[in-house]
């Protein structure tokens, strides 16, 4: 099974020229915006790409500088950052926990919990929002980074929890029985022979996770408050026209920043299964 | 002689209810130290979970567990001196074979240095000195197998618990195997728990050999005791190849109903006239205690060194198939009946075993 | 590296006996050990998030007075009534509408992506696929909504694309179709669609990717060797087999237009959608009864179509 690639699946005939001009079509369609936004970012005046601008000679990096000089962006990047970092620390704690409590017993009230776990990404992010702040204003308790840090672990979670309960499932029990029958405890055997397991798959999820934190909107609109985290600052911006460049610059970084960590987490769990080698 | 592993009414249940399955119901026995033991039997039939037992991966539902006269019913794996070798190996993916070795000495915290020459002597013995920076997954089947030997053997156990090791290896390399393993038994002089559902693997290893089904013990015996004296019709059945002849054919050769079992290679062809086409089995008890039935030739199978002839027994409201064995050596080819052919068989009354009948199968 | 990490444990091991009965202790009562593992996210999410939920249905029930714009805890069915008032219908169906069609079009653009992926793509470009879809989906979701009101725009490049290619008299035309026309590509449906569309594409993609990939190739070759022609294969037994799939993404896809609340009023004409309702609701009317009301119809409306799913078996697609 491991040996096995996916790539059996493929059949050896060459795919119509209709098709692959949809799919490549789709994927261009996918794309199309987000270069708009790096070339935007990179663009002299107004930054729009206006009909009768000549684009290469407004390139500039002039906006990076202006960008970088303004407080209001800086905070909101070293805030979103913050709650990014800790909503998935707090993730990986309550994820990993989960995950280990599910994935082996059969207990009553399972299925119950791991629905509860993906109910605040299956459900749409204003009613988690709205609930979190009613009930926050029904406690008395004033929106801080702690409001968002709370309501974003709490969509984060199933992250952690899907990788980690997936490389549970993957792991051969027997690599746990085999480490108790040299003699090492449940710590011992945690340390040394479960958390290597988990390793890239704890990494995998908690980029996941910070990648999402990092840009959530819904939730956070209801739960920050006065606080402006990068995405607000963001939908903010889209009714000051006049600030469009340096827009462009901190929508080009967003992008990025959420980018690098997904394509990391790609490669990790996906270099997994080819690293499978032993077990069955 | 000193008792390794004894159980005393032992049996694992698990669900509730309704639904309890009993892996193991009611187990006793008691291994000798330094025996070579094997427990024998289908998939399902509790062979497996006693061995995690003796590990200490699952507790027994009632019932205790001794090794070594001391109660180690409740321990976890970890404080039992016994040490497994797996089915699927089960070696770290994430750790080269030495450490893979070593394992076992570092978490008992012997000394970095120490752990490591013994793991390389552990490798020496089985043959892979110079493997020890590889990875698992850079290994072959054998030599998996191997490596998880060493990982089990440099920590001393006193029992050494095999589960199916040689299962998933190709048939050359596990009749190696089998003589490799006989031979580090000898040269360690440790008891070997050893569990398989191929009997001539059982039997060819072993001491002795328990053989379970549905979670109960048929019969604990040595290799050829088991084979010639069968207590049950599932041994006789499991244990090579028998012919089990029960109910109203019993009765009409043995003038009772109780079961028994006869080996294809004891019957013989009488005569290979046509003599006995009156359709009515022609059961006898004469000459030199021998025993006669008439048959007719189902089908013949070609083996190599010796040729299966299967045939059926008529009777009157029934029909039984049995099966005999002719050496192709003794035989040619033109000696050998033919389909449809009918048959006199014979066999000695001596090679008869009486089974004992049981409730369940 | 594990040398190390080894050398450090011989120390730990040998000299805590209290860590050493506290393994034995989880080890014999693994019920206890399951407990533990389980309080804090069972604490986390049953009290705090579900208790947050059902805080939230609660308020639901209570009575708001548009004189003196304050809410009292007097229980009422009024706020579910008036859901059914035309303007707040208007709203649930506009935003279902909005929902079914960003389905549609997600399904009927991305079936061929992940069909060419899955079924042609050699392992390198079925990899480039696989990225190509999910740097998309994980890219800042306000950056995309973002980019699209710049492409949108009348300055921006789509209009500048159709000018130049002489289009502008078929664009015309199609903003003159009501409902889905308006003024501009920005405030037309047709805009709303296409940036819904774009930002859940992914989401229909994937599920679909799976479910073709778990199509093992020996039923496609069985079937061409009982003789049916391609198209036959993909119609009677592909298309079965990847549909499961389908209806998986279209939950996402569904379901996420359904609670929006930033798309609507970036893009589009003005109406207002359930959750641009909410949102007002709850921030400048102040009205959380009305809002709370609001929430539970997209909860309805996800769950009528999660049941209608699982029939079609989505979840094993999942």
């Amino acid at each position: 099974m491991p040996f096995k690639s996916k790539a059996s699946n493929t059949s050896t005939a060459s795919a119509p020229l209709w098709l692959k001009i949809l799919a490549y079509g789709g994927l261009v369609f996918l794309h199309f915006p987000i270069a708009v936004i790096l070339l935007n970012a990179f663009l002299s005046s107004d930054g729009t790409l206006s009909a009768n601008a000549s684009w290469l000679s407004h390139f500039t990096l002039h906006w990076f500088s202006v960008a970088f000089a303004r407080e209001d962006v800086i905070s909101a990047i070293l805030l979103s950052l913050k709650v990014a970092s800790m909503a998935t620390l707090l993730a990986i704690l309550m994820g990993v926990m989960a995950a280990a409590a599910l994935y082996k017993r059969n207990f009553f009230g399972k299925e119950a919990i791991t629905a509860m776990l993906i109910l605040p990404i299956a459900l749409p992010g204003i009613i988690t929002g709205i609930a979190l702040l009613s009930a926050m204003s029904m406690l008395e308790i004033s929106p801080s980074i702690w409001s968002i840090v709370v309501s974003h672990a709490t969509f984060c979670v199933v992250m952690i929890y899907n990788n980690v309960i997936a490389r549970f499932r993957r792991m051969p029990h027997n690599l746990v029985e085999a480490s108790m029958d040299l003699g090492a405890d449940g710590f011992t055997t945690f340390r040394y022979i479960v958390l290597p397991q988990l390793a890239t798959a704890l990494l995998a999820g908690a980029l996941l996770a910070f990648a999402l934190s990092f840009d959530e909107l819904i939730v956070t609109i209801f739960t920050a408050g006065h606080e402006i985290t990068l995405p607000i600052w963001l939908l903010n911006q889209l009714t000051r026209p006049r600030d469009a460049p340096i827009t462009n610059v901190v929508a080009m970084m967003v992008m990025l920043i959420t980018a690098l960590p997904i394509i990391a987490a790609y490669y990790l769990t996906r270099g997994t299964e080819t690293l499978e080698g032993s077990g069955k | 002689m000193t008792i390794a592993v004894e159980f005393s009414a032992v049996s694992r249940h698990y669900g509730d209810g309704k639904q309890i399955v009993r892996a193991v119901d009611n187990v006793s026995i008691a291994v000798a130290e330094g025996e070579f033991f094997s427990m024998l039997g289908p998939s399902g039939s509790g062979k497996t979970t006693c061995l995690r037992l003796i590990a200490g991966f699952e507790q027994p539902s009632t019932g205790s567990i001794h090794i070594f006269g001391k109660n180690a019913t409740g321990s976890p794996p970890y404080e039992r001196e016994v040490n497994t070798v797996f089915q699927d190996y089960a070696l770290f993916p994430h750790m080269n074979v030495l450490d893979n070795v070593a394992y076992g000495l570092r978490v008992k915290g012997v000394q970095k240095s120490e752990s490591y020459k013994r793991a390389e002597d552990a490798l020496t013995l089985v043959a892979l000195a110079d493997y020890g920076l590889r990875k698992p997954s850079q290994l072959s089947g054998g030599q998996r197998q191997r490596v998880a030997l060493a990982r089990a053997l440099v920590n001393k156990p006193r029992v050494l618990l095999l589960d199916e090791p040689l299962g998933a290896l190709d048939l050359k390399l596990r009749e190696q195997m089998q003589l490799e393993l006989k031979t580090l038994h000898r040269k360690l002089g440790i008891t070997f728990i050893y569990v398989t559902h191929d009997q001539s693997e059982a039997l060819s290893m072993s001491d002795r050999v328990a053989v379970f089904n549905h979670g109960r013990i048929e019969q604990v015996d040595h290799p050829r005791q088991l084979y010639t004296e069968p207590k049950t019709s599932f041994v006789a059945d499991f244990v090579g190849t028998a012919n089990v002849v029960s109910g109203a054919l019993a009765l009409q050769i043995t003038g009772n109903q109780q079961p028994f079992s006869i080996r294809p290679e004891h019957i013989s062809i009488l005569s290979n006239s046509n003599m006995a086409n009156s359709g009515i089995p022609n059961v006898d008890t004469v000459q030199n205690q021998m025993m006669q039935i008439a048959g007719e030739v189902v089908d013949i199978q070609y083996h190599g060194a010796t040729s299966k002839i299967e045939f059926d027994v008529h009777h009157d409201a029934f029909t039984q198939r049995l099966m005999m064995v002719l050496s192709n050596t003794e035989h040619t080819e033109a000696q050998l009946p033919q389909v449809k052919q009918k048959l006199m068989l014979c066999w000695p009354k001596s090679r008869m075993v009486m089974l004992e009948t049981h409730g369940n199968d | 590296m594990m040398q190390s990490v080894v050398s450090s444990l011989s120390t730990t091991n040998t000299s805590n006996k209290t860590l050493r009965w506290l393994a034995n202790t989880l080890y014999r009562k693994d019920n206890l050990f399951l407990l533990l593992l389980l309080t804090p996210p069972l604490l986390w999410f049953g009290v705090v998030y579900l208790g947050s939920l059902f805080a939230l249905l609660w308020q639901s029930f209570y009575t708001f007075d548009s004189f003196s714009m304050l809410v009292t805890p007097d229980l009422t069915l009024e706020n579910y009534r008036s859901l059914f008032d035309a303007t707040n219908f208007d709203i649930i169906l506009r935003t279902l509408d909005m929902a079914v069609s960003v389905t549609i079009a997600t399904a009927l653009i991305g079936f061929p992506i992940a069909y060419y992926m899955t079924r042609y793509g050699s392992p390198a470009e079925k990899g480039f696929f696989y990225v190509a879809v999910i740097l998309p989906m994980w890219a800042s979701y306000i950056v995309k909504a973002y980019a699209w009101t710049v492409i949108l725009s009348q300055q921006g490049v789509l209009y500048w694309c159709i000018h130049h290619l002489g289009l502008m008299s078929a664009l015309n035309y199609i903003l003159q179709i009501p409902n889905i026309g308006g003024n501009t590509l920005a405030t037309s449906n047709i805009g709303r669609v296409i940036v819904f569309t774009y930002i859940w594409l992914p989401f229909m993609i994937l599920p679909i990717q799976a479910a073709l990939e778990r199509v093992p190739s020996n039923l496609l070759q069985a079937s061409a060797d009982l003789g049916a022609k391609p198209a036959q294969t993909f119609r009677k037994i592909l298309f079965p087999l990847v549909f499961p799939g389908v209806v998986a993404g279209s939950i996402f896809t569904f379901s996420l237009t359904l609670g929006d609340y930033i798309i609507p009023q970036l893009v589009g004409p003005s109406g207002l959608f359930i959750g641009t309702m909410v949102y007002t609701m709850q921030g400048s009317v102040g009205n959380i009864p009305l809002a709370a009301a609001f929430t539970v119809v997209p909860i309805i409306l996800v769950s009528i179509y999660l049941a209608m799913a699982k029939r079609a078996g989505a979840f094993d697609a999942l």
